[in-house]
Formats: C-alpha cells, sequence, structure tokens
C-alpha cells in the first residue's frame, strides 16, 4: 500500500481560469461565478446604504450623496452589465442543466462530437442576447449622464 | 506540422524523497518517425533518466493509464503524436487536480473513491441470477444507446483534470465518477436509482458542476461526461417533482432451448472466473 500522500497539484482559481481544452464555456462559467459574486457584493452594498433611510431623511440624502458621481455611474453601469450576462447564461444553464439542447447520448466515433458542440449555437445566442441588453442598457445610461 | 529533427521534452519532475517540490527538467531527443509523447518518454528513461516514473500500459488508448498533462491539455500520451502539437517542445507535467505520487504519476485513488462510492455497477433484487445467471437479462437496441457511449469510458481522469469545478472543489465527486453513476441509473437493466440517489442528492452529487463542458472536450473516448452529468440532473430534479417513474429493470429472457450450434462453431471455454 502507497504510504506517501503525495504533493498537492489542485490547480486552485487558476483552474477555473484556463486548463483543459481552454473552451467557451469554461469562459462563461468562470464569467458566471464572477458576475455572481460581484451581484453579491452588489445586493450587500445595497442593503447597507439604503439602510440610512431608517435614520430619517438627512441621513438617506447624506448617504445617497456619497454614492453618486462618475465612479459609481461606472460601477452601476458593471452592475448592469454582470446582470445582463449572468441573466442569460442563467437561462442557458438551466435549460442545459435540466438536459434540454444538448442532445442525446451517441456512439462515439472519431472526430467526436459532444453535447458541448450540441449547445454552443444557445451559447452564442445568450452572447447575442447579453450584448444586447447592454447596449440597450448602454444607450440608456448614456442618455441618463447627459441630461 | 512537417516533422522536427529534435524534439525537446521539459518534463515536470518530483522525488517525494528528494524533500524538494517539482521542477521541470529539460531533455532533447532526436524525434523518429511517428513519435508519440510516450514513445518519447520510453526513450528518455531508455538513454537519458533511468529514474523517470509514469503509469502506462497498452499503449493504444485503451487501458487509461498514461493521461498526462500535454502542453497545458489533459490528453493520453499514447495517443498524441509529436506532430499533432504543432511545436517541438513538449511540456509534460502529471495530470492536475490530483496530488503527485512521483514525476508524471498521479494519485488517482480520491478519484476511484469516489466511483465506487456512486455505486457503478448493476444493482438489482435478483442476487442470485446475478452470480448464477439463468438467461440473459432483455435489453432492446434502444435501451443500450441511452447509455453505451458513456461505457466507453476508460478511466483515464483527463476530465478530472480539465474541469473547473474539481480545480477548488476536493468534495466534488468528478465528471468520470458521476457520468459511470448516470450509466448505470439508465441501464434497463438496473434497479438502482433509489438507492444512488440518496448519495447523488448530497455534496457528492452533480449540482456543483455547471457545464464548463471541458470533461467532455477533454475525453479522448468520446464519452461526454458533461451530457450524462446533464441527464442526470433532470432525471434527479424530475424525480424530486415525482414526475419522473422509474421502469422496472428489465426481466431475464431464458436460454433458448431449440437453438442447435452450428457445427463450425466452437464452444466457449469455461468461465475463468
Ligand atoms: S470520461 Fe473520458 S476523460 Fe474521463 S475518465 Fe472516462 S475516458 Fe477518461
Ligand atoms: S461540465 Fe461539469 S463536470 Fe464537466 S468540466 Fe464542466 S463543471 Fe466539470
Ligand atoms: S498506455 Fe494505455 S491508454 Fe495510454
Amino acid at each position: 500500500m502507497l504510504d506517501n500522500k503525495g504533493h498537492p497539484n489542485r490547480l486552485g482559481v487558476w483552474g477555473w481560469l484556463g486548463g483543459g481544452t481552454w473552451g467557451l464555456e469554461r469562459y462563461l462559467y468562470t464569467l458566471h461565478r464572477l458576475t455572481g459574486l460581484g451581484l453579491l457584493l452588489y445586493f450587500l452594498l445595497h442593503i447597507v446604504v439604503t439602510s440610512a433611510r431608517a435614520f430619517g431623511p438627512e441621513a438617506w440624502a447624506a448617504s445617497m450623496g456619497r454614492v453618486s458621481g462618475g465612479v459609481f455611474v461606472l460601477g452601476e453601469f458593471l452592475v448592469f452589465a454582470a446582470f445582463a450576462f449572468h441573466a442569460s447564461n442563467g437561462v442557458r444553464l438551466i435549460l442545459v442543466e435540466l438536459g434540454f439542447a444538448i442532445g442525446n447520448p451517441i456512439e462515439p466515433i472519431y472526430p467526436y462530437r459532444t453535447s458541448v458542440h450540441e449547445q454552443r449555437p444557445l451559447a452564442l445566442g445568450i452572447l447575442v442576447l447579453a450584448g444586447l441588453v447592454l447596449a440597450a442598457g448602454g444607450y440608456n445610461f448614456l442618455a441618463h449622464l447627459s441630461h | 506540422m512537417t516533422a522536427p529533427v529534435n524534439v525537446t521534452f521539459r518534463i515536470r519532475r518530483y522525488d517525494p524523497a528528494s524533500q524538494q517540490p517539482p521542477a521541470w527538467e529539460d531533455v532533447t531527443i532526436p524525434y523518429t518517425h511517428g513519435m508519440t509523447v510516450l514513445d518519447g518518454l520510453r526513450v528518455i528513461k531508455e538513454t537519458r533518466s533511468a529514474t523517470l516514473a509514469w503509469r502506462s500500459s497498452c499503449r493504444m488508448g485503451v487501458c487509461g493509464s498514461c493521461g498526462m498533462f500535454i502542453n497545458g491539455h489533459p490528453r493520453l500520451a499514447c495517443n498524441t503524436q509529436i506532430t499533432e502539437l504543432g511545436t517541438s517542445l513538449v511540456t509534460v507535467a502529471p495530470l492536475p487536480n490530483f496530488d503527485i505520487i512521483r514525476d508524471l504519476v498521479p494519485d488517482l485513488r480520491p478519484m476511484f473513491d469516489a466511483h465506487a462510492a456512486l455505486m457503478p455497477h448493476l444493482i438489482r433484487d435478483d442476487v442470485q441470477e446475478m452470480y448464477e445467471p439463468t438467461g440473459e437479462y432483455f435489453q432492446t437496441p434502444h435501451e443500450l444507446e441511452q447509455f453505451l457511449q458513456f461505457s466507453y469510458c476508460i478511466k483515464c481522469g483527463c476530465c478530472m483534470a480539465a474541469c473547473p469545478t474539481m480545480a477548488t472543489d476536493p468534495a466534488y465527486s468528478g465528471p468520470m465518477p458521476l457520468a459511470q453513476s448516470h450509466r448505470y441509473n439508465v441501464d434497463s437493466r438496473d434497479g438502482g436509482f433509489g438507492t444512488r440517489k440518496q448519495v447523488l442528492a448530497t455534496e457528492k452529487g452533480p449540482w456543483k458542476c455547471h457545464y464548463a463542458g471541458e470533461c467532455s472536450q477533454a475525453c479522448p473516448k468520446g464519452v461526454d461526461p458533461a451530457r450524462a452529468i446533464q441527464l442526470m440532473k433532470r432525471q434527479l430534479v424530475f424525480d424530486y417533482l415525482r414526475l419522473y417513474k422509474q421502469p422496472c429493470p428489465s426481466k431475464v429472457v431464458p436460454k433458448p432451448t431449440e437453438m442447435k450450434r452450428r457445427a463450425d462453431v466452437p464452444e466457449a471455454p469455461a468461465p475463468t472466473l
């Protein structure tokens, strides 16, 4: 029986960023996680900032004042971008994880065609959808800024 | 790529006795026609570095021993032509996401433990029939197709090395064990979904997979574990919603009695196990 425990070789977070076959879906997976964490952080900050309302209108106005202006508008746009991607990709994941759009099991004959190829049009579709939502939102942000 | 004259192997070496962390070592050898990465390693072991360790056996992509991280991709060393890599620099490291035992030898035990925990075998009530068959379990070609693809797995671990969830989560069972569990869940001869479900509904189950698809792209046998895992989730969710009804495991078809052996077909040899 082997007694040495071996040298650790788990990739860690680097394994999210690269490795395997460096495929598109890996980056959708990683971006989904990062945007999810970003949105979570935003919600926590949102609760902290808006909870100022409980301490009266002045506290509310002061709190709002602290989070207005250039960098926060950019931040809000990034939150919106994260939402656009996370929501669109979430729809793809719900479909795929319920076994839709991945095709039926087939006999593997080289060159192999996998479920990843089957769902690729859906993956590209959600990227286009996220892009459209982002463009519409960006237009809205710019229009808002110019006033 | 045109064949190179020489090829340099950049090999990740690790000796557990030395107390030193793994380090890269470069070795240049002459290229010979048709050389695979495994062939190159053999030349190095025979002519340059007798202590180099790795696992391999069949040399034809069947045994699943020679999974390695070759030029940044998990691959079978025996199945990878040097010319296919498009460069004369071949980096070879042990499969990531497994501890390193020595040089290119990964410790695959966690994968096989997870595999065993997900009960990759037929589970039926008629145990006596399984050990001393009186006939065959009936199965249609359509029923066979539901799992045939997943049964081509050679347990090489390339999918485990490619999976981003495996990269950060030691509790995740991983693509190979999950796909093999699904292979039995959808086998019409099996009645074990209810038993396996007890494990699959926990953190060992498929829930941490979010379809990065890398396992399926990396698999050298076209097994498509990502497909198996998503179909498994579908089955588990539908079962939870009481929309899935597990069919009864197929019945035993008795051996035909009126058949006659053709004179030119010999008897099967006696079972060895
Ligand atoms: S699913 Fe493919 S990559 Fe994974 S262990 Fe099986 S053969 Fe290897
Ligand atoms: S599809 Fe699931 S199991 Fe396969 S690599 Fe991605 S996260 Fe891992
Ligand atoms: S030596 Fe058997 S799969 Fe490579």
